[in-house]
C-alpha cells in the first residue's frame, strides 16, 4: 500500500481543479431560511474563510458541507463527487472531511495519543501508531501524548484537535471558529502557526469566523457573509481596500462615510473638499454618493485644510486612533503615529490623502 | 473502506448519496418504543370515553362519592403537610446557621427511603392498642381499657395523612432547597440592605421565587399519594385507588375497576398540568448561576437555634429513625419466623424483576434520548413526552390499562390458535411477569429518560460531529464516545428505577402471576393478615434498598458545596 508522506503528498498544486464546489445551496434552520442560494468554489490547497456576524448563516454552510445539515436547493460536490443533493446526503462519516471546533470537542476520556488515533481505526495497528507519532511530532505534542485533554492548556488542546482532524488525511478541513476560545495573544499566535502548517501541508481548508483578524490570518480568500448570502468573495487586501458594498466596508476595518456627489468622472465633491478618483466614475454628474474614509486616509498635517477637534483617543501602541469632529460637525477617524500626541479637546489640522476612492451610491445599502 | 479511499486520490465508490427521509432508524425505533409505552395510558383514556356497562350506575350511587371525597381529603392533607414540612426545613438549612445544619441537609432526605405502607405498618405496631406506647401509658396511669383514656386512632384518614406526609415531604424539600440555593445572592443581599428581616425577605423574595419549584414538589408528592395502596388499604381509608382494587379483586369486576381508573385520570391530568406549568415558571426563575456562591445566612442564637434544630430533627426522627427502630426490633424478634426459604425466593423475585425492568427502562431511555439528540422533530418530541407520562399515573390505573389490551391480545391469539391449529396458547402476556415488568417500565421510564437526557446534554454536540467526521456512524459514536462519558448517569438511572420497582405495590399486586410474590406483595400480605412482626424483615429489606438512591442524593448534596465551576473549557 502506497502511502505518500502526509505533508508532501498534496502540496499546493496550481492546477486550479476545484476540490469543493457549493452550488446554489439554501438551508433552513428550524423553519427559517438562513442560507440563500449560496455558491462557492475552493481549489485544492486553498484556504478560504467565511466571515460574518453571528447569525449570518456561516456555521450552517459549514455544517452542510460536513454533512450535518440538509440542503433545500442546489448541490455540494467534494472532489467532483456529489455529497449533498436535495433530499439525499452522503453521511458525514463517509465524506473524508476533518473538523475543528471552537470548544475543541476532544474526547475527555481518551489521552492525547488516543484522541489523535480516533480517526485511524481502519488502519492496521502498526501504521496507525506511526501516523499518530508523526502527527504528534509535527504538532509539538510528543511530550504530552499520554496526558488527558483537561491537563492541557487551551493552545495545546487546539493543537490536539487539529492533529486529530488531520490524522486521517481528510480531503478537506473544516474549522468552526477555531480560535474563539483562546485569549487574544494566543489567538494571533495560533492563527499564524495553523496557517503556516496548513500551507506547508497543502491542506484545503474552509474556516468560519466572526473575527476579521482570524479570517485575514488564515484565508487566501475570504467570503463575507450577510443574512445567508456571500456579499463579497475576495482577498483580505481587497476586502479592506476595495469593499464591494456598504456592508463589507462597514463590517471590515474602521472607517466613516462621507456623503458627497459626482462632479465629474474623475472627481467627487464632499463637505471636506473635492476628492479625485483614480478610476473613472460610472455615475452621472450630481449623483449622490457615499465615500468611505479609512483612518489611514486622514493624515496629520499642521498646514492641512481641515480643522478638527479630538473627541476620543485610543492608544494602539505605535499609533493612536483618534475620533475627530470637524468644524462642520463631521465625524472622522484618524490614525496618527504615536509621537503626534493630542489630548481630548485639542484642535488639530488634517488633510485627506485617499489613494483609492471607495464610493457607493447613496440610497443603496448593499452598493 | 476508509483505507482504500485513503490511497486513491478520488473518493470512488465508497461515497454514496443516501436518501433522506423524515424518519431514520433511530426515530422509527424511538417512536415505536414510545407508542408501546403509551398503550396502557391510552387504553385507560379510551375506556373513560367508552361504554360504561352496568357497574357504573351502581358505583355512582354507592361508593364512588365516598372514594372521591376521601381522596380529596387525603390529597389536601398530604399537600399541606408536605408543603409545611418541606419548605420550612429547606429554608432553615439553606438560609440559617444553627448547629447540625450541614448534617440535616442530607439527613432530611432519609424518609424518602421508606415506602408509605412500610411506615404505616411500623407506626401501627408502635401505636396500636397492644403496642408498646399505649401499653406503657396504661401501665403508667393504671388505665384498664381503651374506655379509660383517649388515644387518637392510628388507622384512620388522619394517620394516613400524617405518615404519607412524613415520607413524601422530601420531594418538596429537595426542590425547594435547590430553588433557594439557586436564587441570586445579590437579590437577597439587596433585600437585606433595604432593611428587610429574615421573615420579610422570605415572604417577599425567597418564597415567591421558589414557588414554582415548590409546586412541582407538592404535585410529585400528590402523585405518589394518589398511587398509594398499601397504606390506605391497611388503614381502611377508601380512596379511589383502594376502591379500584377492591372492585377489581374483591368484586371481580375489571370493568368497574376500569371505570374508577378513568375517573382517577381527572386527578392525574390536573396534577400533570399543575406540575408542567410550574416547571415552565421554574425555568424562568431559576437561571442564576450562583449555585456555588455562599448565600447570606442568618445566624440563629439561643432558643431560635434550638427551635430550628428541633424543627429539622422532628421529621428525621419521626420519618426515619422511629420506623427503622421499630422494624429493626421486630425483625430481630421475628427473625426465625421470617427468614425462610420463601422469603429468600421472594427477595430473589423482587431483585430479578426490578433489575430486569430497570435495564429495559434504561435501554429504551437511551434509545429515545439518543434518537432525540440525533434529530429533534415534532413527532419524536410528542411521542416521548406521551411515553414519559407514566410516572404520574397510579400503578393501579396502569394495571387496568395493561391488563385490558394484554388480555384482549391473549384471547384473540388463543381463539386464533384453537380455530386453526386446535391448540390453546393460553395466557402469554396477561398474568405473567412480562405484564409486571412492562408496568414497571411504563411507570418509571420518565425517571430514566430524564437522567439519560441530562447526562447526554452535558456532552457538547461538537463531540458528536467530531466523531462522525472521523468516520464513526451514529451508533458507533454512542458506544465509543458517549457511553464512557455518561456511565455515571446511566448507573444512577438504573439504580433509581430499580429501587422504585422494588417498592412498587399496587401494579405488582394486580398484575403478578398466580402465587407469585415479591417482597412488596409479601409484606403487604402479612400486614393484611395483621402479622406485622412477620412483615418486618421484608419491610426493613425494602427500606435498606431504598437507602441506595438516598445515599447517592446525599452525597451529591454534600458535594455540590465543594464544586467550583471548572476553570478551563470544561472538557473534563
Amino acid at each position: 500500500m502506497d502511502r505518500p508522506d502526509q505533508f508532501r503528498s498534496s502540496t499546493v498544486r496550481s492546477d486550479s481543479q476545484p476540490l469543493l464546489e457549493v452550488r446554489g445551496i439554501s438551508c433552513n434552520y428550524e423553519l427559517e431560511r438562513v442560507v440563500f442560494d449560496l455558491s462557492l468554489t475552493v481549489h485544492r490547497g486553498e484556504q478560504v474563510c467565511l466571515l460574518g456576524p453571528s447569525g449570518c448563516g456561516k456555521t450552517t454552510v459549514l455544517r452542510a458541507i460536513a454533512g450535518f445539515h440538509p440542503i433545500l436547493t442546489g448541490g455540494i460536490f467534494i472532489n467532483d463527487q456529489q455529497v449533498s443533493a436535495v433530499g439525499a446526503m452522503v453521511p458525514p462519516e463517509s465524506r473524508r472531511v476533518g473538523m475543528v471546533f471552537q470548544d475543541h470537542a476532544l474526547f475527555p476520556h481518551l489521552t492525547v495519543r488516543q484522541n489523535v488515533a480516533a480517526g485511524l481505526s481502519q488502519l492496521p495497528e502498526g501504521s496507525r501508531g506511526e501516523s499518530v507519532g508523526e502527527m504528534l511530532e509535527r504538532m509539538g505534542l510528543s511530550h504530552h501524548a499520554d496526558r488527558f485533554p483537561h491537563e492541557l492548556s487551551g493552545g495545546q488542546q487546539q493543537r490536539v484537535a487539529l492533529a486529530r482532524a488531520l490524522a486521517p488525511r481528510p480531503l478537506l478541513l473544516l474549522m468552526d471558529e477555531p480560535f474563539s476560545s483562546l485569549d487574544q495573544e494566543l489567538r494571533e499566535h495560533m492563527g499564524q502557526e495553523v496557517s503556516d502548517m496548513l500551507k506547508e501541508s497543502g491542506t484545503t481548508c474552509v474556516m468560519v469566523t466572526h473575527d476579521q483578524h482570524d479570517a485575514f490570518a488564515l484565508g487566501d480568500k475570504v467570503g463575507v457573509m450577510s443574512e445567508g448570502s456571500i456579499v463579497q468573495w475576495d482577498t483580505p487586501y481587497n476586502l479592506y481596500h476595495q469593499p464591494g458594498n456598504h456592508f463589507v466596508a462597514d463590517f471590515i476595518g474602521n472607517g466613516v462615510f462621507l456623503s458627497g456627489e459626482v462632479v465629474s468622472p474623475q472627481q467627487v465633491s464632499t463637505p471636506l473638499g473635492i476628492l479625485p478618483s483614480d478610476e473613472p466614475l460610472i455615475w452621472s454628474s450630481r449623483t449622490p454618493l457615499e465615500i468611505l474614509l479609512r483612518p489611514d486616509d486622514v493624515v496629520y498635517d499642521a498646514a492641512g485644510p481641515i480643522q478638527a477637534r479630538v473627541t476620543r483617543r485610543a492608544f494602539k501602541g505605535a499609533q493612536i486612533l483618534y475620533t475627530l469632529r470637524t468644524l462642520e460637525g463631521i465625524k472622522l477617524l484618524a490614525l496618527f503615529p504615536s509621537h503626534a500626541n493630542f489630548e481630548i479637546g485639542d484642535d488639530v489640522r488634517v488633510r485627506l490623502d485617499v489613494d483609492h476612492l471607495v464610493v457607493f451610491e447613496h440610497d443603496d445599502p448593499l452598493g | 473502506m476508509i483505507t482504500a479511499t485513503l490511497v486513491s486520490p478520488t473518493v470512488g465508490a465508497a461515497v454514496k448519496l443516501r436518501r433522506l427521509s423524515r424518519l431514520n432508524r433511530w426515530t422509527i425505533g424511538a417512536v415505536l418504543a414510545a407508542i408501546l409505552v403509551f398503550i396502557p395510558i391510552g387504553s385507560v383514556l379510551l375506556l373513560s370515553l367508552g361504554d360504561s356497562g352496568d357497574v357504573w350506575p351502581h358505583l355512582i350511587g354507592t361508593a364512588l362519592p365516598e372514594y372521591v371525597g376521601t381522596t380529596l381529603w387525603l390529597l389536601l392533607g398530604v399537600g399541606v403537610s408536605v408543603f409545611l414540612t418541606g419548605v420550612t426545613t429547606a429554608w432553615l438549612v439553606t438560609m440559617c446557621r444553627f448547629p447540625g445544619r450541614r448534617i440535616f441537609e442530607w439527613l432530611l432526605l432519609f424518609p424518602l427511603a421508606i415506602p408509605a405502607y412500610v411506615m404505616a405498618y411500623a407506626y401501627t405496631d408502635l401505636l396500636e392498642y397492644a403496642g408498646p406506647v399505649q401499653s406503657s401509658l396504661r401501665a403508667l396511669f393504671g388505665w384498664q381499657s381503651a374506655r379509660d383514656y383517649f388515644f387518637p386512632p392510628v388507622r384512620s384518614l388522619g394517620g394516613a395523612i400524617m405518615f404519607m406526609g412524613l415520607v413524601l415531604y422530601p420531594y418538596v424539600y429537595l426542590l425547594a432547597r435547590s430553588a433557594f440555593l439557586e436564587q441570586s445572592v445579590s437579590v437577597l443581599e439587596v433585600s437585606r440592605v433595604l432593611g428587610k428581616g429574615p421573615w420579610q425577605t422570605f415572604k417577599t423574595v425567597s418564597f415567591p421565587a421558589a414557588r414554582p419549584a415548590i409546586v412541582v414538589g407538592v404535585s410529585l408528592a400528590l402523585m405518589e399519594t394518589l398511587n398509594d395502596y398499601g397504606t390506605v388499604d391497611f388503614f381502611a381509608v377508601y380512596t379511589l385507588t383502594a376502591g379500584l382494587i377492591d372492585v377489581w379483586l374483591g368484586m371481580g369486576s375489571l370493568a368497574g375497576g376500569a371505570q374508577i381508573a378513568s375517573s382517577m385520570l381527572v386527578f392525574v391530568i390536573l396534577l400533570i398540568v399543575l406540575e408542567r406549568m410550574s416547571r415552565r415558571h421554574q425555568k424562568v426563575y431559576q437561571q442564576a448561576s450562583s449555585r456555588f456562591k455562599t448565600l447570606p445566612t442568618y445566624s440563629l442564637e439561643g432558643w431560635w437555634s434550638a427551635l430550628a434544630f428541633g424543627l429539622c430533627a422532628l421529621p428525621v426522627i419521626a420519618g426515619f429513625v422511629v420506623p427503622v427502630l421499630v422494624l429493626g426490633q421486630l425483625s430481630i424478634v421475628y427473625f426465625d419466623r421470617s427468614w425462610t426459604p420463601e422469603f429468600k425466593s421472594y427477595a430473589l423475585n423482587s431483585l430479578t424483576l426490578s433489575a430486569g425492568a430497570a435495564l429495559v427502562a434504561l435501554l429504551v431511555a437511551l434509545f429515545i434520548a439518543y434518537a432525540r439528540r440525533l434529530r429533534e422533530g415534532r413527532v419524536l418530541r410528542v411521542a416521548t413526552r406521551a411515553a414519559s407520562l407514566g410516572y404520574a399515573v397510579p400503578g393501579a390505573v396502569l394495571a387496568v390499562g395493561i391488563l385490558i389490551p394484554f388480555a384482549t391480545f391473549d384471547n384473540a391469539l388463543d381463539a386464533f390458535m384453537r380455530n386453526w391449529f386446535g391448540v390453546s396458547s393460553g395466557l402469554l402476556l396477561s398474568g405473567t411477569v412480562v405484564a409486571v415488568m412492562f408496568a414497571y417500565v411504563v411507570r418509571f421510564l420518565a425517571v430514566a429518560v430524564g437522567q439519560v437526557e441530562s447526562s447526554l446534554e452535558k456532552i457538547s454536540p461538537s463531540v458528536d460531529m467530531a466523531a462522525r467526521t472521523l468516520g464513526f456512524r451514529a451508533g458507533q459514536t454512542l458506544i465509543r464516545y458517549h457511553l464512557p462519558l455518561i456511565r455515571g448517569g446511566l448507573l444512577t438511572a438504573v439504580m433509581v428505577v430499580f429501587v422504585d420497582c422494588m417498592k412498587e405495590l399496587p401494579a405488582t399486586l394486580l398484575l403478578r402471576p398466580f402465587n407469585f410474590e415479591t417482597l412488596a406483595t409479601y409484606v403487604y400480605r402479612f400486614a393484611s393478615d395483621e402479622m406485622l412482626g412477620e412483615a418486618a424483615l421484608g419491610s426493613l429489606t425494602i427500606v435498606a434498598v431504598g437507602l441506595l438512591p438516598v445515599a447517592f442524593l446525599s452525597r451529591m448534596i454534600s458535594r455540590s458545596r465543594q464544586l467550583y465551576p471548572s476553570p478551563s473549557t470544561g472538557d473534563a
